[in-house]
């Protein structure tokens, strides 16, 4: 898979920066530094293109140069998936940052890759409308980032994921061909989906240069309750009563450590009316648990978990830290928990998790080197064998060693003939994704 | 195809399997858009998997172009047979193969009814989302294929979300799935870009389904207008308001008339009819319908309607569902569109179809899903007035260059199929249709699996994109472009 590196290199590189200098202007072209590294990997270059048309022409002109090119946004994600195998070219979106329209009475934005998702959320809330997602870190996460790792949280019970709120995009290809997809309105089947194909690619397909949303009316009121709950069995039932219920809620989730019996989230959005008939459902579903009004921020538990800066400094051999996003049936939760409450006791690792009614959640794992690498195999051998999955968010000490994607399934050649097909020379992040690409 | 191919086939799927009479293929020459009529060479109704596989095998091996048909209730000549090719058709595959209520997940083969999903889950009072108006017939794997929508998809969302995975059959005959019971599974959502490809990708074999928990309630409110402007003002109205209706319909009204003579929903005679659904939790439904109440009359309602039963709200929608075919009450023969506009567009787009309705000297019934701007202009004319078929036509397309220049799409959930790949060059530019066709080069290089639909022209896979080289095909004589 891997194409040979280029003979001519220091003629095509000389080349290559002359030609972005020239595209986008010196001043827009720099020197990678320390700070710039891509999960481990350190390129050569910074490149901030200012239209979406500067990004293309850069792009083609590094892939035609045989050098390799990582996509950037506000890097709180940058370090997901496996290290690239190269990444001589960092393409930055932060010049790309503009909402280029709100049309709220059409409940759509369009909004340029290198747009935070907060600046985002709060010119839709001028109308009183959002993007129902509550991505981690949006003061910095940019559009183009969520995109590319598909990153959701918890109102992904009700609203969906980004696949779902996704109706448009603009993608530049390493050839320099600019394509849009999708349209401007929320309706609409003509043409393949491309948007749904290139949301959680990783940037391995094309660079995301804009993207058209749909958009939900902001609640009118909303109010979090938190369930305590004995043990993981009763959490389970807990959590499934609610989803099998007549209620509305907007989200719900278990947070589980190795400290605490689990504790229940749900999220209602609404009418003060239809509130108060929900809460007053909920202690009916809840029978003996305690329900008590939560602050909001238990919904930030899962940006928590995901943080590195508290462990960073103490990383070593003797103490690392790893952070996994798995996916369950919803049926398999207490399962889930249970088991990573088996695999840590017997390797001496210490751990939270929050898993959404989804399925999905998220663990973090703090142990040594080796019983974290053992765990963290074990745990996914077993959740994909029950037909789940485990990947590996951000780098860790694991990363080098440890794949963070697991299996792929009878699909992966399909994958690898899409991304033939899109970036031949494997030019975008390369080696990042599943099985290699 | 000779007949040693045929033998071939007949062993694969049996005496019963195979049609090759020309009387009998001729149920298989169009689907619902009966205007384009193609005989095929054959029809093939595999009863399973590896019976499509073994199919598309000896299609691959022979070139043999195919074309996966279900119920055939398509609005766009998808399944409209390919010259020199074989229809498969997937109606024996009919089986729901799991029903996971905990998880809320079914798994269907292709063939299963789109209602008989609903209807083994209701009992549990779940009901799967996407209500395209063909429900009692349209098959599942007709369903992903277009990625049908439904009045209801403003609010629960299309085929698309619906589907978390699919077994398929591709175009060389090899078995692939894609997308899992579990969500996210690693890679690249091919589930995603399968729905929705309108059977160029290959055929689905298996499809598992996400239902939905019934809502505590649902009310409806029907609201007789003027005009479809004042309609169009109270849709506008609602959606400022900050509310997500599970489902608003406009009528107007030649097509209220055509509903009344058809079904006898007892619509009010008016100039535009609006009706808006709400779902949910009983308390918040009452509070959010007295609000819509209020803004239909601000916007010039005459008559408002609250269906007090189960039986007038089935009526209610009776009435619009049968819209399409009431038509054939009012006029002999009619066009439907499926083009989309920004919802705020839709005044000036009335008004425009209005103005050459009359310059064309054809009636237009217009039906539409007015929450999502997804129009069903009913475009009307006798075919045995010379000329008027024609006329209709070019009226049709001008329609939907109007919804292009408003912003929005040529399709809504009919999908492209045979009927509107040429204008699909109007919608998107020829770069953009070059990288879409990546897709299809990946998952069909000798382009077997439903060629000839969706786009203005093929791509030739493995020519260089960008600038123009002849393919080896083409040199040979074998291809070539238009």
């Amino acid at each position: 898979m891997d194409p040979a590196v280029p003979a001519k290199t220091a003629v095509a590189t000389s080349t290559f920066e002359e030609a972005a200098r020239t595209i986008i202007g010196p001043e827009h072209v720099r020197a990678a530094s320390a700070e710039d590294a891509v999960a481990g990997v350190l390129p050569k270059w910074v490149i901030e293109p200012g239209t979406e048309q500067e990004l293309a022409q850069v792009l083609r002109a590094a892939n035609e140069a045989g050098l390799t090119v990582t996509p950037r946004g506000g890097r709180t994600k940058l370090s997901w998936g496996n290290p690239p195998r190269r990444a001589d070219v960092v393409l930055s979106t932060a010049r790309l940052d503009g909402v280029v329209e709100h049309a709220w009475a059409d409940l759509t934005a369009t909004v340029e890759a290198g747009c935070t998702v907060q600046k985002l959320q709060e010119l839709l809330a001028l109308h009183g409308q959002r993007l129902a997602l509550d991505t981690a870190w949006p003061e910095r996460a940019t559009i183009g980032g969520i995109l590319s790792t598909n990153d959701s949280g918890a109102l992904r019970v009700r609203f969906g994921s980004l696949r779902d709120l996704i109706i448009g995009m603009t993608l530049a290809l390493p050839d320099g061909t600019l394509a849009s997809s999708g349209g401007k309105v929320v309706k609409n089947v003509a043409g393949y989906d491309l948007p749904k194909l290139a949301t959680g690619a990783l940037g391995t397909l094309g660079v995301i240069t804009r993207a058209v949303f749909r958009l939900h009316p902001a609640p009118r009121n909303s109010r979090t309750v938190s369930i305590a709950a004995r043990d993981a069995d009763e959490a389970h039932r807990l959590i499934l009563s609610i989803q099998d219920s007549k209620l509305a809620h907007a989200a719900s989730q278990v947070r589980a450590s190795a400290d605490a019996a689990p504790e229940i989230d749900v999220l209602f959005e609404g009418t003060e009316a239809g509130l108060a008939a929900q809460q007053a459902q909920i202690a009916k579903i809840a029978g003996a648990a305690a329900v008590r009004d939560a602050a909001r921020d238990v919904w930030m538990t899962r940006q928590e978990l995901m943080s590195v800066s508290e462990s960073r400094a103490s990383e070593s051999p003797a103490g690392a830290t790893a952070f996994a996003k798995i996916s369950v049936l919803p049926t398999a939760i207490a399962r889930a928990i249970q088991r990573v409450t088996r695999i840590a006791e017997a390797q001496q690792i210490r751990w939270r998790a929050v898993i959404q009614a989804t399925g999905i959640g998220c663990v973090r794992l703090e142990g040594k080197f080796a019983s974290l690498y053992l765990a963290v195999q074990t745990l996914r051998g077993e959740l994909e064998r029950e037909g789940g999955s485990l990947v590996m968010l951000g780098q860790t000490a694991l990363s080098a060693t440890f794949d963070a994607w697991g299996d792929a399934g009878d699909a992966l050649p399909v994958m690898r003939a899409v991304k033939q097909q899109f970036d031949p020379k494997n030019t975008l992040n390369p080696g990042r994704f599943v099985g290699g690409i | 195809m000779d007949a040693r191919i045929f033998d071939e086939l007949r062993a694969i799927v049996g005496e019963r399997g195979l049609v090759t009479s020309p009387e009998e293929l001729r149920t298989y020459e169009c689907d619902g858009l009966t205007n384009f009529r193609v005989l095929p060479r054959g029809v093939l109704l595999p009863i399973s998997t590896e019976q499509v596989q073994a199919i598309v095998r000896v299609c691959h091996r022979e070139r043999i172009p195919f074309v996966a048909r279900g119920s055939g209730t398509g609005l766009s000549g998808g399944a409209l047979p390919v010259k020199n090719g074989v229809v498969i058709s997937l109606t024996r595959m009919n089986r729901i193969l799991e029903v996971d209520v905990p998880n809320a997940r079914v798994v269907a083969e292709p063939g299963v009814i789109n209602l008989d999903v609903t209807g083994r889950v209701q009992a549990q009072d779940y009901f799967y989302a996407p209500d395209p108006s063909s429900q009692s017939v349209c098959s599942i794997g007709g369903n992903v294929a277009e990625n049908s929508g439904g009045a209801h998809c403003l609010k629960y969302g299309f085929t698309t979300t619906h589907v978390l995975g699919l077994e398929v059959v591709l175009p060389d005959g090899s078995l692939a799935h894609f997308g899992r019971k579990t969500l996210d599974a690693p890679g690249y959502d091919l589930s995603g870009v399968f729905v929705g490809s309108e059977g160029t990708l290959g055929i689905a074999t298996k499809i598992i389904l996400r239902i939905v928990k019934r809502p505590e309630c649902q009310q409806t409110l029907l609201a007789a207008f003027h005009s479809t402007n004042e309609a169009g003002g109270a849709v506008s109205g609602i959606i400022a308001a900050g509310m997500l209706p599970a489902a608003i319909e406009m009528m107007d009204n030649l097509a209220i008339q055509a509903a009344e003579a058809a079904v006898h929903a007892n619509y009010p005679n008016c100039g535009g009819l609006l009706l808006v659904e709400l779902d949910g939790p009983v308390a918040e439904v009452q509070a959010l319908m007295a609000q819509v109440d209020e803004i239909c009359r601000e916007n010039g309602a005459w008559e408002i309607r609250l269906a007090q039963s189960d039986t007038e709200r089935t009526l209610i929608w009776k009435g619009r569902k049968a819209a399409f075919a009431a038509m054939g009450r009012i006029s002999p023969n009619y066009i439907v569109q499926d083009g989309v506009i920004p919802r705020t567009a839709l005044p000036r787009v009335m008004s425009e179809i209005e103005r050459l309705s009359k310059e064309a000297g054809l009636r237009v019934a217009n039906v539409f899903h007015a929450g999502d701007g997804n129009l069903h202009p009913l475009v009307l004319y006798d075919k045995k007035i010379p000329g008027q078929e024609e006329t209709a036509g070019a009226l049709s397309y001008r329609i939907l260059e109007l919804c292009i220049e408003a912003g929005g799409s040529i399709t809504g959930e009919h999908g492209v199929g045979e009927d509107k790949k040429m204008a699909m060059s109007k919608m998107f530019s020829e770069p953009d249709l070059e990288t879409m066709q990546r897709v299809r080069c990946a998952f069909d290089p000798l382009q077997l699996s439903n060629p000839t639909k969706v786009f203005p022209r093929p791509r030739l896979c493995g020519e260089k994109p960008g600038e123009y080289v002849a393919h080896a095909l083409e040199t040979a004589g074998i291809a070539e472009r238009f």
